[in-house]
Parts: C-alpha cells; sequence; structure tokens
C-alpha cells in the first residue's frame, strides 16, 4: 500500500482505471472492490488518508483523488454494460432471430371518422368549436327555418324520409323525418343564444336515394357556421381556401362558382383543381380538371330571422360538405357501399401510419 | 337544360368553343355536367383536293377524277356530281370510312372505272338536305387534314345544370344574355328563316274574358292563371318541319312531330315560355276556360294516358270538358293532327305552386312543368307569343282570325326593389364602386330607375327573374356577374365562438380511440334495417322493405356484419360501431334517438404465433365482458354490469337498462367460432374527474387463498364480503385467480382462488398482523356464507 502522500500511488492508480475496460466480469467484480470499495478499496484509503495533510496538499491531491474515483467509476459501468451486452448477444446467437414476433391485431378507425376528424381539426385551429344535433328532426328546422318555401322545386333535392306517426297527428311544420342535412343544427344553434357562432357540425344526414355505388340512404354530412358582426363573403371564401390548402396540398388551386341553396345567399360551390389529373381533366373530374367539393354561402337573412338573429347587425356564412366523398376521392374508392360494410379486409387497409 | 351551341351562335352572331362556353356558365353558376357532340360524326372525313376531271367512257353522268387526300397516295374516284372542278377541295371519304348513313366506303368499279373513295355532298354528310353537289371547301388546308379544322360539322348538345332558383337559364335566351355579359357583346333573336311577312298587331287587353275566333276565353280561376293569350290561326297545313327546325329540336333531344307542334317546342326552348297549340274544331261548345278540375273528371293525355283528375287542379275546359292539364300536358282529344286545319293557341302564366302540385299528384313531368314550377315571364309572355305566331304561319301557313286576345285581369309590374351600397359591402366584404354594381345589374336585365339617393337605388328587376324578389338578390346577382374568382381569399381576423364542443364529441372520440387501439375496427352501418323491435320508429316512405324501420340496437348490424366477413372466408372479424338507435318513447311514442356504442368480436384472440404452434385462442366471455367494462368506463362510467338471464346487463344509476353484453346469434358456417358482443348506451353529462390519491408509501403484502364455495354461490359475493369485513384490516384489494371443479372436490362444490392485497398508509405491515386479518376473514367467511379456506 503507497502512502497517502506518495505521487506515484496516483499513477498506478491510473494505471489500473486504464486496465478497466480490457477485465473480465469477475476480473471487474474484483477490481471494483479493491480499488472502490468502502472498507478495503484503494481510493478509498487514499481519500481517508487525505486528513493527515497539510491544508496546501490536501486541497490539490483531493480534488485529483475525487476526479480519479469519479472516473473509476464510469469505467465499472461502461465496462459492465459492456460484458453484460457482448453475453446478451452471446445468447441471442443461439436464437434464429429472423422468427416472426409475436403480433398484435391492428385496430382502425372508419375511413370517413378519419377525414371528419381531419376536418374537424382544421377548423378548430381557427377557432370552430363541435356542435352536434339529433338525426331525427322536424320539418320546421329541416326546412322551414332554412327558407325552404313549401312547394317549391329546392325540395326535390332533398328527397325526404319521413317517420311514421302511427296514427298520431302530426302537424305540418312538426312532422318527424330524418335530416336531410346537418343544417338544422345550425337552427338549435342560433336559437340556443347570440352570436357570435362559429361551430363544425358533422353527423348523418338521409335521403330518400337508391343504395347503389354512388349514392346512399344514409351519408355522413360536415357544416360549417360563422356568424357575428362584420362577417363577408370574403370572409368564407378565405376560410374555405384556406381549408382546402389545408386537407388537401398547399399549392391546390380553387374555384369559387355561383350557386343556388335555399338557406345561403350569395350562394357558392368551390371546386379544387383534381388531385388525379392535375387540373388536365381526366375521367374522375369528368374533363373538367376540377373536382366539386363543397356548397356554402352567406346565411340567408331569412334563416337569421328566423332564428332570431337581427341580419342588419350580423351576417355570416355556412358551408357544408361531404366527407364520404372526400374519402372515396381521397383513397379511390370504387363503391360508396364499401363505407357502409364491415368487411375486416377493406377496414384494416386504413390501421397503417399516415392518414 | 339542353343547350344547342349553334343556337346560341345564332344569338350572339360569333362562333364559339363549346369548352369556353362550359368555362363562362359554369363561373356564373350554371355549370355543364356533359357537351355531347349531335347529328353526325365528320370526325372520319378528311379535306381532299381533285386534280383531274375527265368524263367516264361509258356513262354521261358521272365523272372519273383524281383525287389528293394528303396520305402520299393519289386515288382515282368516280363522282356523278355536276359540279366537281379541278383545283378545288371537297370532303372525302377514303376506303373504310362508314358513311352516317351507314354505308361503307370501299372499291367499286363503275363502268370499268375503278373508285377508290367518295367525294361527299352536304347531304352525305348529314348536313343538310342540300344535294345539288358536292359540298366545295373554301379553306387554305392542305389535302389530309381533318374535315372538321375547316366546316362546322354537327353541332353540340351541351347539358346545363340549371339550379332552381333560374327559371330564365331554361331558354337558350337565358343562356345567351348571361353568355353575352360574360363575353361583352350584345345579343338578339335569331332570324326565322324565310319569315312570312305578317301584319301583328298587339293583342288585346281584355280581363278575365274574351273572344277571340269565335271561341270565349274565359279565365275562372284567377289565382291559378293571372294572364292567358290565345290566338286562332285558320288554315294551317299540317306537316314536316323545315329541316332548320328539325335540326334545333334534335339538338336539345326533342323529337320533331309537325310543324305546328314543333313550332311551340321551339319557342319554349328559345324562351322558356311553354305554349300549346288545340286543334280547334275540336273543342265543344266554342269555349276555352282555365278552371279548377271539378270531381271525377278525368282526362286521356298526350302521351295517351287515361288520369283522374285530383279536384282543385287547375285545368284547361272547352265548355264540357278538361282538355289539357295547366302548366303539365294537353289532352288527346284535342291535339293536332295531320287533318288539322286551324289551332287555337294557348300562351299562360300559371302558379308554380299548382303546376308543381298537379305535376306530383298525377306523377307526370313535363318540360312544360319543369319551366311552370321554376317561374315564367308573365310579362315576356306577349313577346313569346307573338314570336310563335309568326313562327307557325311562316312554317305550316295559316291567317290569324281577328286580333289574339290577351287576359290579364290583375295587371302586374315586375318588383321594384331598393338595393344599398353600403348592405352590398357589409355582406361581400369589398367595396365596389357605383358604376360596378350598376354594371353588374344592367348585364342581368335589370333597369336602374334612380342614382343613389339617401344611400340607395332603386331598381326593376326583369321579369325573366322571378327569384329576384328582396335586396339580398340583387347582392348576389352583382356577386355573380362580377366575378366570385375576382373577390380576395386573405384571411381576416375573426371572434372565435363562445361555445364549447358538444360533449358528446370528446366521449365519441374517445371510445373510437380506444376500441381501435383495444385492435377492432370501426363500422358505419346504415341505421334503417329491415327489422328491429316492437319499439322502434318505421319510416313512413322507405325505399326498401330492407330499409323499412330504423335500428334500436346495434348488436344485430355488428353480428350482421360479422356473417357477412364469413361469407368471405374471413374468420377473425373485431368491430365497433358507434352510432344513434331509435325508439319511441315510452309516454307518448315520439321516435326518439340515443346514442350508442357496440362491439363484436369472433376469431382469434391475437393473430397466431410459431410459439402456439399457429393456433390462437379464440375469443371468449371473459373478453367480451373485459372488453365490455372498458366500454363502459369510457362511455357510461356510472353504469353497472349484473348478471341477469344469463347475460351481462349494465344498469344505469336510476336502475335503467343501459346495456348488455354477451354471446350472440349468428348463422355461422361450421369452421366458424362463437360470435361475443356488448352495446351501451353513451352519456356524455358528468364524466368524473379522476380524483388523485397518493401514492402508497409502505409495501404491499399478497397472500392467495383457495375458498371451497357452493356451486351456487357466486364469486362476487365471495369477494364482496372479503372487501367489506376486508377493509379495516388493510385488505387494499381482492382478484379472483383461479377456479377449479372436480372429482376431487365433494359434490356441489368447487374452489376459487382469490389474491389478497394488503397494505398500510402508515407502516409497513407485519406477518403476524396479516395472518391475524386473514383468520378473521375465515371466521366472516365460514360464519356467513358457510364457504371455508381449502389452503393458503
Amino acid at each position: 500500500m503507497t502512502t497517502p502522500s506518495d505521487p506515484a500511488s496516483l499513477d498506478v492508480l491510473r494505471q489500473r482505471l486504464a486496465a478497466v475496460a480490457s477485465l473480465d466480469a469477475a476480473a471487474l467484480a474484483a477490481e471494483e472492490i479493491a480499488v472502490l470499495g468502502r472498507k478495503q478499496g484503494e481510493l478509498t484509503h487514499q481519500l481517508k488518508a487525505l486528513a493527515t495533510l497539510a491544508l496546501d496538499e490536501k486541497r490539490a491531491r483531493g480534488a485529483a483523488l475525487n476526479a480519479l474515483k469519479l472516473e473509476f467509476e464510469a469505467a465499472v459501468v461502461a465496462r459492465r454494460a459492456e460484458l453484460a451486452h457482448a453475453a446478451s448477444a452471446a445468447e441471442a446467437r443461439d436464437i434464429d432471430l429472423t422468427m416472426p414476433g409475436r403480433q398484435l391485431w391492428v385496430g382502425t378507425r372508419h375511413p370517413v371518422t378519419v377525414v371528419i376528424d381531419e376536418i374537424v381539426a382544421i377548423f378548430r385551429e381557427i377557432g370552430f368549436a363541435v356542435a352536434l344535433g339529433p338525426e331525427i328532426e322536424n320539418e320546421e328546422r329541416n326546412f322551414g327555418a332554412l327558407n325552404f318555401p313549401p312547394d317549391h322545386p329546392a325540395l326535390d333535392m332533398h328527397d325526404t324520409l319521413y317517420l311514421d306517426p302511427r296514427g298520431a297527428e302530426w302537424p305540418v311544420g312538426e312532422r318527424l323525418l330524418l335530416r336531410t342535412h346537418t343544417s338544422p343544427v345550425q337552427v338549435r344553434v342560433m336559437r340556443a343564444g347570440p352570436p357570435p357562432y362559429r361551430v363544425v357540425i358533422p353527423g348523418l344526414a338521409y335521403r330518400n336515394d337508391p343504395f347503389d355505388a354512388s349514392h346512399a340512404p344514409a351519408f355522413a354530412q360536415i357544416e360549417g357556421l360563422a356568424v357575428d358582426e362584420g362577417v363577408t363573403f370574403v370572409d368564407l371564401k378565405a376560410t374555405l381556401t384556406h381549408f382546402a390548402r389545408r386537407f388537401f396540398r398547399p399549392d391546390v388551386k380553387v374555384r369559387f362558382r355561383p350557386s343556388f341553396f335555399p338557406f345561403t345567399e350569395p350562394s357558392a360551390e368551390m371546386d379544387v383543381s383534381c388531385a388525379i389529373c392535375g387540373g388536365i381533366g381526366c375521367a374522375a373530374c369528368k374533363g373538367t380538371g376540377w373536382m366539386e367539393i363543397l356548397g356554402g354561402g352567406m346565411v340567408h337573412e331569412n334563416v337569421l330571422r328566423n332564428c332570431d338573429v337581427d341580419p342588419e347587425r350580423y351576417t355570416g356564412f355556412a358551408f357544408g360538405m361531404g366527407p364520404a366523398r372526400m374519402a372515396m376521392l381521397r383513397y379511390g374508392l370504387p363503391d360508396i357501399r364499401l363505407l357502409y360494410g364491415g368487411d375486416m379486409r377493406f377496414l384494416s387497409q386504413f390501421g397503417a401510419a399516415g392518414r | 337544360m339542353n343547350v344547342s351551341r349553334q343556337w346560341l351562335e345564332a344569338f350572339l352572331r360569333r362562333r364559339l368553343d363549346s369548352t369556353d362556353v362550359a368555362w363562362r356558365l359554369a363561373m356564373l353558376g350554371a355549370p355543364v355536367d356533359a357537351i355531347e357532340p349531335v347529328g353526325v360524326d365528320l370526325s372520319a372525313f378528311v379535306v381532299a383536293v381533285v386534280l383531274e376531271v375527265r368524263q367516264h367512257p361509258d356513262a354521261d353522268k358521272l365523272r372519273v377524277t383524281l383525287v389528293d387526300d394528303g396520305s402520299g397516295t393519289i386515288s382515282n374516284v368516280v363522282c356523278g356530281a355536276p359540279n366537281v372542278k379541278a383545283g378545288a377541295k371537297y370532303p372525302f371519304a377514303r376506303l373504310g370510312t362508314v358513311m352516317p348513313n351507314g354505308m361503307k366506303i370501299e372499291r367499286r368499279t363503275l363502268r370499268g372505272e375503278v373508285s377508290d373513295g367518295m367525294l361527299c355532298s352536304a347531304r352525305e354528310l348529314g348536313l343538310g338536305e342540300d344535294h345539288d353537289g358536292l359540298l366545295t371547301l373554301e379553306t387554305d388546308a392542305a389535302p389530309g387534314a381533318p374535315l372538321t379544322d375547316v366546316i362546322d360539322g354537327g353541332d353540340e348538345r351541351l347539358i346545363v345544370d340549371v339550379t332552381p332558383n333560374r327559371a330564365d337559364l331554361l331558354g337558350h335566351k337565358g343562356i345567351a344574355r348571361e353568355l353575352a355579359a360574360s363575353l361583352g357583346v350584345p345579343y338578339r333573336l335569331p332570324d326565322i328563316a324565310g319569315e312570312a311577312a305578317l301584319d301583328l298587331p298587339t293583342p288585346a287587353r281584355f280581363g278575365d274574358e274574351a273572344p277571340v275566333g269565335g271561341i270565349r276565353l274565359a279565365i275562372d280561376d284567377r289565382d291559378g292563371c293571372p294572364r292567358f293569350l290565345a290566338g286562332v290561326i285558320r288554315g294551317v297545313r299540317i306537316g314536316a318541319s323545315p329541316e332548320w327546325l328539325q335540326r334545333r329540336l334534335a339538338a336539345v333531344g326533342v323529337r320533331a312531330i309537325n310543324n305546328v307542334v314543333d313550332a311551340t317546342n321551339y319557342v319554349m326552348f328559345e324562351l322558356n315560355q311553354p305554349m300549346h297549340a288545340y286543334d280547334a274544331a275540336t273543342l265543344r261548345g266554342s269555349a276555352i276556360v282555365v278552371r279548377a278540375a271539378r270531381g271525377g273528371e278525368r282526362i286521356t293525355t298526350l302521351d295517351g294516358i287515361d288520369r283522374a283528375i285530383p279536384p282543385g287542379t287547375l285545368v284547361i275546359a272547352d265548355a264540357d270538358r278538361p282538355i289539357g292539364v295547366a302548366g303539365v300536358m294537353g289532352g288527346r282529344a284535342t291535339e293536332v293532327t295531320n287533318t288539322t286545319s286551324d289551332i287555337l293557341l294557348e300562351c299562360a302564366a300559371f302558379d308554380p305552386v299548382r303546376v308543381r302540385r298537379a305535376r306530383r299528384a298525377l306523377g307526370l313531368s313535363t318540360d312544360a312543368s319543369h319551366r311552370f314550377e321554376r317561374g315564367t315571364d308573365r310579362w315576356g309572355a306577349v313577346d313569346a307569343f307573338r314570336r310563335c305566331i309568326r313562327l307557325i304561319v311562316t312554317v305550316a301557313g295559316g291567317a290569324l282570325d281577328g286580333p289574339a286576345v290577351d287576359c290579364f285581369p290583375a295587371p302586374t309590374h315586375p318588383p321594384r326593389i331598393f338595393l344599398r351600397p353600403s348592405r352590398v359591402a357589409q355582406v361581400l366584404g369589398v367595396d365596389l364602386s357605383w358604376s360596378t354594381i350598376e354594371n353588374q345589374l344592367v348585364a342581368i336585365g335589370a333597369t336602374i330607375v334612380s342614382k343613389p339617393d339617401d344611400g340607395r337605388i332603386a331598381v326593376d328587376v326583369p321579369g325573366w327573374r322571378p327569384d329576384i324578389t328582396s335586396e339580398i338578390d340583387l347582392i348576389e346577382e352583382v356577386a355573380r356577374l362580377y366575378g366570385y374568382d375576382r373577390l380576395p381569399t386573405d384571411l381576416g381576423a375573426f371572434r372565435p365562438g363562445l361555445r364549447e364542443d358538444d360533449p358528446a364529441w370528446g366521449v365519441m372520440e374517445r371510445i373510437r380511440l380506444a376500441l381501435a387501439g383495444h385492435g377492432l375496427s370501426e363500422v358505419v352501418t346504415l341505421p334503417m334495417v329491415a327489422a328491429a323491435g316492437a319499439g322502434a320508429p318505421k319510416v313512413l316512405n322507405p325505399l326498401s322493405a330492407e330499409h323499412r324501420v330504423l335500428r334500436d340496437a346495434l348488436l344485430p348490424s355488428l353480428v350482421h356484419q360479422v356473417e357477412a366477413n364469413w361469407a368471405m372466408q374471413t374468420a377473425d372479424v373485431r368491430l365497433f360501431e358507434v352510432g344513434a338507435v331509435f325508439n319511441l318513447a315510452a309516454n307518448d311514442g315520439v321516435p326518439t334517438e340515443t346514442l350508442r356504442a357496440g362491439f363484436v368480436v369472433t376469431g382469434s384472440r391475437a393473430p397466431a404465433h410459431w410459439t402456439d404452434g399457429g393456433t390462437a385462442r379464440a375469443w371468449d366471455r371473459w373478453d367480451a365482458l373485459g372488453l365490455f367494462r372498458r366500454l363502459i368506463d369510457l362511455a357510461h362510467p356510472a353504469a353497472t354490469i349484473q348478471v341477469e338471464a344469463g347475460e351481462w346487463i349494465a344498469r344505469d344509476a336510476a336502475g335503467a337498462m343501459a346495456g348488455r353484453c354477451g354471446s350472440c346469434l349468428a348463422d355461422a358456417p361450421p369452421w366458424a367460432s362463437a360470435v361475443f358482443g356488448g352495446e351501451i348506451t353513451v352519456v356524455f353529462d358528468g364524466m368524473p374527474t379522476p380524483a388523485f390519491r397518493p401514492l402508497p408509501v409502505y409495501p404491499a403484502v399478497t397472500r392467495d387463498l383457495a375458498l371451497l364455495v357452493k356451486v351456487d354461490q357466486t364469486s362476487a359475493v365471495v369477494t364482496q364480503l372479503l372487501t367489506d369485513r376486508g377493509a379495516r384490516h388493510g385488505l387494499e384489494s381482492v382478484s379472483v385467480i383461479d377456479e377449479y371443479r372436480g372429482k376431487a372436490l365433494a359434490a356441489g362444490t368447487r374452489s376459487i382462488a382469490v389474491r389478497l392485497v394488503f397494505r398500510s398508509a402508515e407502516r409497513t405491515l407485519t406477518d403476524p398482523e396479516v395472518e391475524q386479518a386473514i383468520a378473521r376473514l375465515r371466521t366472516s367467511l365460514e360464519r356467513e356464507l358457510d364457504v371455508t379456506i381449502r389452503s393458503t
């Protein structure tokens, strides 16, 4: 054993430190006790011996010894990890690691749900909240409040499924139906309190359509409503353009065309440049280069009045789109009925990463 | 609306490109769904130049020509046309070309001269009746150029998607007006070829009754018929219409019938004013009356079908009987036939709602009803009527018998609307100058009556726009004509709404993510089904028996999807759905809906693995119960699961049934494994906020006990007792870890193993303390339940 003041003792310890990296497991354990052990360890011993030294010497040598101790501890830990790794690698050499692992079933959300969530997320970024409403509605909220005149050809666009009153008399306007669009939720939102409103409304809507490759009698819709002082048609165009850029791609081209809906005026439809042909024209876009994806407009004055909102003070816009159609476009689905079945071969295709 | 490109060209006096027209109309709100070629397809024909002409040696009327069709080979072509000249260019059909009449051009030999192709006349190309000779092409095009580069062959039909508000776009004039505005050019009515010189004074105005050509005209139902113009034309010669008229009608997809009927159809497609011609000789009692149908009246309509007319339906009648359903279809008894010589021409305005009701009641939709439902221009009817008379006299001859009459009992004017430029800016978000606003309004045919004055302008709306009734309608027109595409797209400032998300949304999202995370796939099934429980609401007007009632539960539809998977040889199915179910309310029978979440599983619990020899354990009822418990935690935390009649029933805090779980009956193939499922009503109010419990500081002590239980005693009773009695001894949890039934046990008993975890919040428990606790629990079990501990 060296004396505490012997400078050579530090060099010896340094040599032993360097040797740690090549020790085997048993030697490493022995060396750890021999150097760092709490009772007989060489370093421990030397640190204790510091007490006998003069202050100056104590300070200098103490610092050196402490640094060495940390290094030694680190070297032991590192060597131990190295040895453990080598041992497990050796063990693994005896196992065929190309054998398949134990798999998990991968669950999936419905492709239309995925699209709806994405749409909701985009509108949430610009201040919209989610509103919901019932699928059974009355004529007044589904049509009357939304400025559908009775006996108007606009009703032809909404082949309505009525519910059987089972002998009861439902007055006109109170007749119950399966909502033909999510727009009656606009009426519910507006009648629940004063503006501002800024909501998106996902949900199922129903039409008396045959169930075929491109129609379903029940289908997802998502609707938006923004009403406040100073909301304009330009805001509608800007909002929907922003949406298209976020949902499709930042360089998507959009086209706004005049259209007609009883509950909006001015009314518009928005097309985006066809993702399949890039706008040249193809079968998917009927050769036009454009895909119609949503309709909207300024909330009709009569709708605001019907919901006790003063149209001279408040203006607003509303829009609606079909997430099923957007899912069909995105995933290239040939038949809408795929979206209403539980075929695992279909559904399991939507579990991978991505969107 | 079918639109002919050539008809529009006649309005605008210029050539149009259909693709450009389609773009312009789309940007004005009338998208074109399709562009279809009409008539002949000239794409197979080329331009050819005749190099040399000589007389056929053996036939006086034939000439032999040398033709250069650009193919590199000069062809010998025999031609019968007198006007063929060397150096001139003509349409040429090469060998193999199929002519519009179906004849295929092949090599022929005519009296010893070979002919390799055909030089064509306009008639041979299907372009007209002119058969005097070859169609000479005045063109610089080189031989071999497609003929379609040189001549405007067939017409094109644009299928325009007209929204229900735009009645004016159901006539070519309306479409031409929009195009003229878009192109910045004038438009006017096309000339009628060979128009007869006719002195045609303005029809004389009457109230609700007038004499016309010896016939008494009366409007008995003013609400249904605000205006009725009529004239009697005698001495018409019924026959085929001239070729140009037939071609116009063919281009819009209307069959030519005879010159009089064709003329009325032409004016309808031009000016959106349906008309009807009656054979005046067939009118009984020399009268024509517009009235509501009486009970029991019938009519055989032009399509030959005998129909009962619902009372109140607006009809045109003679003295005895209805002769037409107003605005829908005329009657067969008074139709114009080949022997007709005198006609009564009707041009009327009808109430759109009455026409719509009649159309729906009779299930009879016609070009006329489509237009009347959307609203015709009752003020423009005079012009349309006069044009139709001119056209009939031109194409069928005859002369008006006395002046035409105009019954307009309550004359009105198109509305005058006040427009505030400030409101335009408030709605649109752009400041348009007054002149810009005025230009757009003038373009749609409105008249600006006054300049801005106290902030508003008086605007007279044109009669052909019944959809424009208020200021906002004018603002839409300003934006539409100005161009939506010219408006900016910069997102401005906004106030976020103050409304929170509907609470149901977050719950639905959590359920979806959780169940997908557990390996289930979300499905959406149709809420209308073929059969459901007695309390399920019925659809009044279902499209098919498959969809006649609303589902009152999710599980039947989910099981149905399992069966569909089995049919596809898929054995492993894991599905869930979140959606509404429907019921009739218990108190008043009114249909109501409830949000539900349900799942169904069958097949392997996990994909098979080689460590298990390739067979995976199948889902069992205990898996289903675990999923159900998880679903309840997500969807209905207050619900409790109880065993009732062999299945698990969830009951809400009030004790009402909120869901169920168990094995499901299914139409299973022999190789399928059992199906399990569950569904629960989703609640979204009062979702608990998790309460923090301090983490344990002292270690736990675990003891397993095997308990001897009678077969009719449930584990729930045993574990409940242990939980209750163990609480004061530091029993933290009780879980069942095994069950044994077998011969080693006394008859009527089974063994349940439970794991008890003891822990104190204040100190580390000692073994003697735990042993003492177990001894106490043993006493309770024996005394209260007659359950003994087999081993520890």
